[in-house]
């Protein structure tokens, strides 16, 4: 055995490396980040998907055509279809075909011979220029100008309740994502008591020899901010994977139309272990910090 | 002083120890030894009072100031409190990495303080690995590694053997030479009566007797 030379001696951690907890709560850490990650990364593709939607149903009007005494029904379309497409903030107006109006109401009536005999009024698609759209007052005046008699649809009820849907899907991953974290910092703080209760020797000798409680405090913060951190990337690899696999399974569209993942939705986990490791952090110094100054 | 809800541990007590003067705590078992030296020690709180320290009020002086003083305080634990974690070195260089120094500053003078109390070649021993005495002196090692001005042991001598306790009884001469002001509680009354320094007897947590020698310690 060789002769102990104090030139090389480092100083050794002042906590022990290992406990037999860690295991258990690097798992609980690595679970709730894994599930913090699969929420935000579900919130921010149901919120694109959001998006989408509004853009599509903002982007344009429908106007249901009433034909005047002794106007054909396709006439009447048409001469709307002129009268919008000279609108400001228009950027296309098509009268519909009959064949495409019928088509949108045969879900609801079902296979009938005589479909074409119905007096179904015609429809005008009306696409906005998305840089200055038209509202529906402005098309509305139009067509009164030109005596055509329509209601112009500007999706805005669909609008709202999308809106209203994405905002909810937003609110509830945010509340979903602070009971993850606060579940975490519980957690932290709970093996943070743990742990200064199994190493109340080490906490004792440090406070009597003079060591500050931030010193000591510190020790347990850095402690867990690194536990917390790991598990932060294993939660975090997870999620990855998972939304990888919504992404491949799914392609561009998603596996639904609510959740279509993009590949940059999943660097939303980059920044889960840093603040796993903050939360820990916190909690760790906050818990560690009281408990030290009880000891006074 | 009382623990808790308790009876009191210390009461009454009324003295003044002289900056480096050299003194006995005897008394019986329970009679607040232990109790006088957590209070000079800063690791406990008297329930009314004052104890003052190096010109401090220390009962009503701001928590964030006491870690400071207790730095200026080398403490030999009745039951060690020796960190099962550490080697040797690292428990006796404890007192020096908490006052912030570099490593490179003090690691010679640690390896010289474990030779002297032989230690030299346990330097790297758990403390598991040691034997009563071995621990013991591990303990007043770190108690002086950071040449406090005010040493307390409580029994430094009761798992040593005479020769130890003798060697260990020369060093607390020493560093009261260099300056230390040592409180040591003890049992050992061969040991106080052959030293020759004043004592301080508790019986049932008050001061009863304070006997000053004035004859030089042998």
């Amino acid at each position: 055995m060789s002769a102990f030379d104090p030139a090389r001696w480092r100083p050794a951690p002042l906590l022990p490396e290992a406990d037999t907890r860690d295991g258990a709560l690097l798992f609980v850490v690595a679970v709730l980040c894994f599930l913090a990650c699969l929420t935000a990364i579900g919130v921010i593709a149901s919120d694109r998907a959001a998006r989408g939607w509004i853009g599509q149903l903002g982007g344009a009007a429908t106007i249901i055509v009433r034909p005047s005494p002794g106007e054909t029904p396709d006439a009447a379309a048409a001469r709307a279809a002129e009268a919008l497409a000279g609108v400001p903030g228009v950027a296309e107006a098509r009268a519909l075909e009959p064949k495409q109006a019928f088509d949108l109401i045969r879900p609801w009536l079902s296979d009938i011979d005589d479909l074409e005999d119905l007096p179904v009024p015609r429809l005008v698609t009306v696409t906005l220029d998305p840089k200055a759209p038209a509202d529906a007052s402005r098309l509305s005046a139009a067509l009164k100008a030109q005596d055509i008699d329509g209601s112009v649809d500007d999706h805005s009820l669909w609008i709202k309740g999308v809106r209203r849907s994405a905002s909810l899907a937003r609110g509830l991953g945010a509340g979903v994502f602070l009971l993850i974290a606060g579940a975490a910092a519980s957690v932290v703080a709970f093996a943070t008591r743990a742990g200064l209760a199994a190493r109340h020797d080490v906490v004792e000798v440090l406070h009597l020899s003079g060591a500050t409680d931030s010193f000591i405090a510190e020790l347990f913060q850095a402690r867990f901010a690194r536990m917390a951190a790991v598990g932060g990337l294993a939660g975090a690899g997870a999620a990855i994977l998972v939304g990888a696999g919504l992404r491949i399974a799914g392609g561009p569209q998603g596996v639904t139309p609510a959740l279509p993942v993009a590949w940059s939705d999943l660097l939303a986990v980059v920044p889960c272990p840093l603040a796993a490791a903050l939360v820990a952090a916190v909690a760790a110094r906050l818990t560690a910090g009281g408990l030290i100054r009880a000891l006074e | 002083m009382r623990y808790g809800d308790g009876p009191e541990a210390l009461s009454g007590l009324d003295f003044t120890l002289a900056p480096g003067s050299f003194h006995f705590v005897t008394g019986p078992s329970g009679a607040g030894k232990t109790s006088l030296l957590k209070l000079v020690a800063l690791a406990a709180r008297p329930s009314t009072g004052r104890v003052e320290l190096f010109g401090h009020d220390v009962v009503r002086m701001r928590a964030e100031s006491r870690p400071a003083l207790r730095r200026r305080i080398g403490v030999v634990f009745q039951d060690l409190l020796l960190l099962d974690h550490l080697s040797s070195f690292d428990n006796a260089a404890l007192p020096l990495r908490i006052s912030g120094r570099r490593p490179s500053e003090y690691r010679n003078d640690v390896a010289e303080l474990l030779n002297w109390v032989g230690l030299g070649a346990r330097m790297e021993s758990m403390p598991e690995t040691l034997a009563g005495g071995e621990k013991q002196r591990l303990a007043i090692a770190r108690a002086v590694v950071n040449r406090p001005e005010i040493l307390l042991a409580d029994e430094p001598t009761a798992n040593v053997d005479h020769e130890m306790a003798l060697r260990i009884f020369r060093l607390f001469v020493e560093l009261n030479r260099l300056g230390a002001t040592v409180i040591i509680a003890t049992h050992d009354q061969d040991l106080v009566a052959r030293s020759a320094r004043p004592v301080l007897h508790l019986e049932g947590g008050r001061l009863t007797a304070r006997a000053a020698y004035d004859a030089e310690p042998a």
